[in-house]
């Protein structure tokens, strides 16, 4: 096999590709939505840079995770509104795990030290 | 058709997508804090801030892009190529298939290109150039135009540059004690000024060298002839060359790569138009508006079209018919584009390019549907692997574009070896066509930057036609069907069948519409050797004498001509022997002139005007062609004696109607003469000419000391050779006789259009045959090996092997039968395409249909057997377990 050419994805970098992924699990959205849902969810407390977001969509298009289409909005306005494939959710459910892992092994150390 | 949108997608992802994006984004933001109590000022600046900076933003976005499609596309290649090197087989065969198709569509377009459309190296703007011709109300074909006409025509006409005119003609030089003939053209003085080439040494021609009888004996010489009989001389500028007799001044010499302007032959030399009677053995035509014999091109000015040129030119020529009644009644003037050119070998190679073209083009898409076929068995094979990348998520634009990879990969290579052929073939059509002694010939394939690209195209055109096929079949997978069936290869689905039947289908129809038409072709070939042109081809041999450039005038040439007919007709094994102006079948022009005949009027606005030849006694006889009546010239028909003429059955049947004319009289260029002989018809100038009028008068009442010889003999042309020149030279040391060939010779000269027809076409449908065989082949092995479980089933309730080889074979033969049925209809709309090609056979000839028939049944049965016999074969138990 060729050998992959995109870097492993980074701790951060994996943490907004969940983000992103989960979001779109509830229903095809467009970027502005995806970091609003993101900021509401979060009570404000995850601030989604746009400087991030776009090239992460695009990125994870491109490796087939989510498939994106330019659609009208309720405000008739053009929008590219982002789907999740069966590829993403796959990938969801494998970073989940892993996150899952990380935030117990995590609380694990923080009480008991 | 979801796959185009979303290959369109994968294609179109511009920064205006994302700058669109980025819009959407702000809007968005901003009507939030609208909702928030800002302003909608304010809001907008806070949103546009929040967004943070753009530009950052937009580059990583399309880096993201433009990194991916470079990383897919290197990873296509890589793929493609992994793939096609794991089946080397299916590999070797597809690029074999393509390089064949593509190399042959080259070559022809190199060949149209370098023939027809952009025939003369270095002129300029070939684009504006036209063929001028005259006609005759009333006559068929075209006329050469006299120089008075030419001359009237430039002043007069404002839509033309430049016109261009120039005569073919040929000298003997000699090279030591060895003469050689050479050719060149009489030009008009602005010859090379007005198609833009210049001499690298020297000059080219000042205004009015072109006028005055003989006035300028200067010459220009090609870089060839300067080269090896001068040796590159840089001081040959100021030397004289005898040509044609007399010593002219070279005066240039014409770049490297320029042979003239004649399609066909690459020229030695030129002279001004001025010399004209120096090479028409003394004929003056300068002034003579009823003598019509320059040729030649108009460059008409930017954004002229041909209509509105031939427009003005038949004002002006219907102006000349008025003021010069006598001369140009009913004479028009008509241009070709430059590919139709009459005058030069592009008009007789027009229709056999055309029909390589439609040859070619028919084997490329034969080929193309073998790799289409091949492409096909291998997506199904890879079904499954298709079927898991789209259900992990891959883009089907992405599998399209994978195997679009490959055939682009695929017809690539084969396009790099298709030039490789094309440069190998550049010359196969000078070679293919038979000398003339004398011409160089030049007929070359024209690689360009044109070419080219339309060999890109063709390229991409048939990467489209045999990929997308697969492509778009593999695109339509059903996801959840194709995971369900375990097997390895799944093949089959009725939909892919009917589409691999209907290419070989197609593959099977062009091969017979081809294998028609070389059948066609052959069958002409074999009437146009047996015709007959009215002569005796076996027996008669013919070469030149040519005592008006060796100085003689009339009363020393007619001396040489008596006694070298004496002394020939003395020699041993020759019969005959006799002198003429013309040998027919030969590229130079008979003498023509208006005639008039008792009791004939034509229309007022014709003028009868008919060809003839200047013939010396025993002409008929040593030719072979008979009399029907009366009697041929004698000794006797001499200048003292009353003028005669004999006349051919045509011109009997047109102006006495059938009546014999022996004893009535016609008027030529306004002298009569006696009729004396009415001759059966013969050919003329080629086989193919459709009967005009011709008659010969006697060639002492109308001298040429320019003669072809003729010798009725049963030796060979190299055993009688010697004795020739043995006989010429001990009259005149100085003398040399040209090449010495049969008539047969001479007359094979003229059918090489239809040669060259039949050897691509032949060449090209034994390549479609063998190209739709393997088509049928492996088309009905992958149904054998498809349907092998039925097959063993039916043999293990009892079926017997003849059984099984029937089935099969009446499959393949079905599919053979349908493909017949399709190119028979095809056949009979498109032969009638090889027109003037055809002699003297139908283009529906049954024998043509029934060869064809035969042969493709043959290759079909060959094709069917083989998988048939592995069908017998089939252990049944094996194939049931498995």
């Amino acid at each position: 096999m060729l050998r992959r050419r995109h870097k492993k994805p980074d701790a951060l970098q994996g943490t907004l590709d969940l983000l992103v992924l989960r979001t779109l699990r509830r229903g095809p959205h467009h970027g502005y939505g995806i970091a609003a849902d993101i900021q509401s969810i979060s009570d404000d407390i995850l601030r989604v840079e746009e400087g991030s977001l776009y090239p992460a969509l695009h990125r994870m298009e491109h490796l087939g995770w989510i498939t994106a289409e330019w659609q009208t909005t309720a405000n008739n306005r053009r929008a590219r509104l982002y789907k999740l494939t069966r590829a993403g959710q796959k990938r969801l459910d494998e970073e989940r795990a892993k996150w899952d892992q990380l935030t117990k092994a995590v609380g694990k150390v923080l009480r008991f030290a | 058709m979801g796959w185009v949108r979303r290959l369109r997608s994968t294609f179109s992802r511009t920064a205006g997508d994302f700058d669109e994006e980025r819009r959407f984004h702000i809007d968005e933001r901003t009507d939030e804090y609208v909702r928030n109590g800002m302003s909608r000022e304010e809001a907008r600046r806070a949103a546009l801030k929040r967004f943070g900076n753009a530009t950052l933003a937009k580059e990583r976005t399309l880096d993201v892009d433009v990194f991916r499609w470079i990383e897919d596309l290197h990873r296509d290649t890589g793929y493609a190529l992994r793939m096609l090197w794991r089946s080397p087989g299916f590999t070797v065969l597809a690029i074999v298939c393509l390089t064949l198709g593509i190399g042959a569509n080259v070559a022809v377009f190199s060949w149209i290109e370098g023939i027809l459309l952009r025939p003369y190296p270095l002129v300029v703007d070939q684009d504006r150039l036209f063929a001028v011709t005259g006609t005759n109300r009333g006559a068929p074909g075209h006329t050469d135009v006299s120089w008075p006409d030419w001359l009237d025509l430039q002043r007069a006409s404002t839509l033309a540059e430049a016109f261009i005119g120039e005569k073919i003609t040929g000298t003997t030089l000699s090279i030591g004690d060895r003469a050689e003939r050479a050719s060149g053209s009489m030009v008009s003085a602005n010859y090379f000024d007005a198609i833009g080439v210049r001499p690298v040494l020297g000059r080219s021609f000042e205004p009015g060298e072109d006028s005055g009888r003989n006035a300028h004996p200067v010459t220009v010489i090609s870089y060839e002839m300067w080269h090896d009989r001068f040796h590159g001389d840089p001081g040959v500028i100021g030397k004289t060359q005898v040509l044609s007799g007399l010593p002219h001044t070279i005066v240039g010499v014409a770049p490297k790569g320029f042979y003239g302007t004649f399609v066909g032959y690459a020229f030695q030399f030129w002279v001004p138009a001025s010399m004209q009677s120096q090479f028409d053995a003394g004929v003056y035509k300068l002034e003579d508006r009823g003598a019509r014999w320059i040729e030649g091109y108009v460059r008409l000015k930017p954004g002229v079209t041909i209509e509105q040129a031939q427009a003005e030119m038949s004002a002006i020529a219907a102006r000349l018919e008025a003021d010069y009644p006598e001369t140009n009644r009913g004479r028009g003037v008509k241009l070709f584009p430059l590919w139709q050119t009459p005058f030069n070998n592009a008009g007789a190679l027009l229709p056999t390019l055309a029909v390589a073209l439609v040859v070619v083009l028919s084997v490329l898409l034969i080929a193309c549907a073998n790799v289409g076929n091949l492409l096909l068995v291998r997506a199904f094979a890879r079904q499954q692997e298709m079927t898991i990348r789209l259900s992990v998520g891959a883009g089907r634009g992405r599998l399209v574009k994978q195997l679009m990879t490959e055939g682009l990969i695929l017809s690539a290579i084969a396009a790099a070896g298709g030039l490789l052929v094309a440069n190998w073939l550049r010359d196969a059509l000078a070679l293919l066509t038979p000398p003339r002694g004398g011409v160089v010939l030049r007929l070359p394939g024209e690689l360009d930057w044109r070419v080219l690209a339309v060999s890109a195209g063709v390229c991409l055109g048939s990467t489209v036609l045999f990929g997308l096929v697969p492509a778009m079949l593999t695109s339509n997978i059903d996801l959840a069907g194709a995971l369900r069936s375990e097997s390895g290869g799944v093949i089959g689905g009725r939909s892919r069948a009917s589409v691999r039947s209907t290419l070989v289908l197609v593959q099977v129809s062009l091969s017979f519409v081809l294998l028609v038409g070389a059948g066609l072709l052959i069958q002409s070939l074999q009437a146009v050797r047996n015709a007959s042109p009215g002569f005796s081809t076996d027996g008669v041999l013919t070469t030149g004498v040519d005592l008006f450039t060796a100085g003689y005038d009339p009363q020393r040439a007619k001396n040489f001509q008596d006694e070298l007919i004496d002394r020939l007709q003395a020699l041993g094994g020759v019969e005959s022997a006799a002198l003429s102006r013309m040998t027919p079948f030969s590229y130079r022009n008979y003498s023509t002139a208006p005639i008039a005949v008792d009791g004939y009027d034509a229309p007022p606005d014709q003028q009868p005007a008919a060809d003839y030849n200047e013939i010396g006694p025993g002409f008929l006889a040593t030719m072979g062609i008979p009399l029907v009546s009366g009697r041929e010239f004698t000794r006797a028909d001499n200048e003292r004696a009353p003028l005669v003429a004999v006349v051919d059955e045509t011109m009997a049947a047109q102006f006495w109607r059938g009546v014999d004319p022996v004893g009535r009289r016609v008027q030529v260029k306004g002298r009569w003469m006696q009729i004396v002989g009415l001759a059966r018809n013969a050919r003329y100038r080629n086989l193919l000419e459709t009967p005009k009028p011709f008659f010969y008068v006697a060639l002492r009442q109308n001298f040429s000391a320019t003669t072809a010889l003729q010798l009725r003999t049963a030796q060979r042309p190299a055993a009688l050779a010697p004795a020739l020149v043995r006989e010429i030279h001990a009259l005149d040391a100085n003398v040399a006789p040209s090449e010495l060939i049969t008539m047969r010779e001479q007359v094979d000269r003229t059918t090489a259009a239809q040669r060259i027809s039949v050897t691509i076409l032949v060449v090209f449908g034994a390549l479609a045959l063998v190209l739709a065989a393997i088509g049928l082949y492996g088309v009905m092995a992958s149904t054998v090996s498809q349907s092998s479980r039925e097959l063993a089933l039916r043999m293990a309730l009892g079926a017997g092997a003849s059984d099984l080889l029937g089935l099969v074979l009446s499959q393949g033969l079905a599919l053979t039968a349908g493909g017949v049925v399709v190119g028979l209809v095809a056949a009979l709309q498109v032969t009638r395409l090889l027109g003037y090609l055809l002699y003297k056979v139908s283009p529906r000839d049954p024998l043509a249909f029934a060869s064809a028939f035969v042969v493709i049944a043959v290759a079909s049965l060959v094709a069917c057997f083989v998988p048939a016999w592995r069908a017998v074969r089939t252990d049944p138990l094996r194939a049931l377990r498995g």
